[in-house]
């Protein structure tokens, strides 16, 4: 898994606006407002957000009360307020997210995005995607596609120098 | 009345009963998951589903409406399923004890209890007996304690003053003797490492062993009100005055009631609360209760949130270990 780790992320974050234009010009969205998931994929978000220009402050979501395993797991002892600085409502929102794995979060993000108003549309960008999913949920940007066993892990660590690690459970 | 009953075997919390014998740490965690809680507010839809198919029961044992409701919003902006019981003395007259009430609600499959009652205890009382599954939080108990209340004056003091309460002289005057909020306002300083904690009130409305707590006793306005950061004036009972303890609503709002002329001698940025209801006229004037140091309705919001915050985290955990229970 070496090779993963040595991936320069910058270069990968420039592949992703690249093609988020891309995608959003093949929409025809001029005017999109960015949201960034706790914690890695806020540190994508600016990244993405500064490399497109983008003039509306970025959104932060922490989906700690979305959860589907609350129950289970517990409160996350560093819950941090979402921050939406614009009115989701009839506008075309990227969603950004570091790691795409089982889609349980983003499932969470979207139903908090959905507590804040109705947006005209939602595109998802994450740096990774891996293998995985338990829910249909699949990405329109991808910065890296995965093909991982269920034991190992990515993580992306920062915020500064952003880089890859891969870990081995057990 | 230990601090062991209110955590689970993994130090979390399972009941919020007094702030008393809590470690410093379950306190930040409360005011710092209400943080993000008050931001609920500002989504179209006030409402997380954290809770959701959860039962919480309040239960009142004494009349109230503020209490009550900021209890049943949270509780509602959790997902919760809400059920409001207020028994009043009569229904134990009907032969009923407070256990079997609580073994009928309990066979309803409650998960949660907000109790409050004129006992001092009845709340821990509670605690003890309720299925393991099940939290309880106390809602104000006889004079013993209101810690929700004190968790979000602590949070409105947070979120005014800033996080570092070490540089803060916070001072609360009124009837600290009969006063359930008060002494729950004092351990939650304490906890919190508050700079130095006052009291002001007259000598028939202070308790006795009061500096046993760690704080400084003054017997007058003008001299206590030197230099503090948070004025917390408490609300005056009204039946206290029968009981010879107090002169008149007149003499008390002469001697202790807050005027801007009073204020003059505070800091000039200091920072108005009370838990409400308000006597204009006996504990502060109308003035002061709306000028701009005055920060009580943001006090009645901010309970929402610190409720909120209070309830996921005693219904953080599904089935618990059953070893606070006592047989019944």
């Amino acid at each position: 898994m070496k090779d993963i780790e040595a991936l320069y992320v910058p270069a990968l974050l420039d592949d992703m606006a690249e093609a988020l234009e891309r995608q959003l010009q093949a929409r025809g969205i001029s005017r999109p407002a960015m949201v960034g998931i706790h914690t890695g994929g806020v540190w994508v978000a600016e990244a993405l957000h500064r490399r497109l220009g983008l003039e509306e402050p970025l959104g932060t979501l922490d989906i700690s009360f979305y959860r589907d395993d609350f129950t289970r797991i517990g409160m996350n002892p560093q819950v941090r307020p979402s921050k939406l600085p614009f009115n989701v409502d009839d506008r075309h929102l990227v969603l950004v997210d570091d790691v795409l794995q089982t889609g349980r979060t983003i499932r969470a993000a979207m139903n908090e995005l959905f507590d804040y108003g109705r947006p005209a549309s939602i595109l998802l960008a994450v740096l990774v995607e891996r293998s995985g999913r338990e829910l249909p949920i699949e990405p329109q940007v991808a910065g890296l596609h995965l093909d991982l066993a269920p034991h190992q892990h990515v993580k992306l660590e920062g915020p500064e120098a952003l880089r890859l690690e891969v870990r081995e459970a057990r | 009345m230990s601090g062991n009953l209110q955590l689970d075997a993994q130090g979390r919390l399972r009941h919020f009963l007094t702030l008393e014998g809590l470690p410093p740490r379950i306190l930040h965690e409360i005011l710092d998951t209400a943080e993000s809680f008050a931001e609920v507010t500002s989504q179209q839809v006030k409402k997380v589903p954290l809770l959701r198919g959860k039962t919480i029961v309040n239960l009142f044992f004494e009349p109230s409406t503020r209490t009550r409701t900021t209890f049943e919003l949270a509780a509602k902006r959790l997902s919760a399923d809400v059920l409001n019981i207020n028994i009043d003395t009569s229904s134990t007259t009907k032969g009923e004890t407070l256990l079997d009430t609580l073994r009928n609600l309990e066979a309803m499959h409650v998960d949660m209890f907000v109790v409050r009652h004129a006992a001092s205890g009845a709340a821990h009382f509670i605690a003890r007996h309720v299925a393991p599954h099940v939290s309880v939080i106390n809602a104000g108990d006889g004079r013993h304690a209101h810690p929700t209340q004190a968790m979000l004056d602590m949070f409105t003091i947070r979120r005014v003053k800033g996080p570092d309460f070490g540089r803060l002289r916070v001072a609360i005057v009124g009837d600290i003797l009969h006063s359930r909020v008060a002494r729950s306002q004092i351990h939650a300083l304490h906890l919190l490492g508050a700079g130095e904690i006052r009291v002001i009130a007259p000598r028939t409305l202070i308790p006795v062993d009061v500096e046993k707590l760690g704080v400084h006793v003054y017997h007058r306005l003008e001299e206590g009100i030197a230099d503090v950061d948070v004025l917390i004036l408490l609300r005056l009972q009204r039946e206290r005055m029968r009981g010879a303890l107090l002169p008149s609503e007149h003499e008390y709002f002469r001697l202790f009631g807050l005027t801007e002329e009073k204020l003059a001698r505070a800091r000039p940025d200091v920072t108005i609360m009370h838990p409400g209801p308000i006597n204009r006229g006996v504990e502060m004037d109308s003035q002061v209760a709306d000028g701009p140091r005055s920060v009580i309705l943001r006090q009645v919001s901010y309970g929402i949130a610190v409720r909120m915050a209070v309830m996921s985290l005693a219904m953080q955990a599904g089935p618990r270990t059953d070893e606070t229970r006592e047989a019944s």
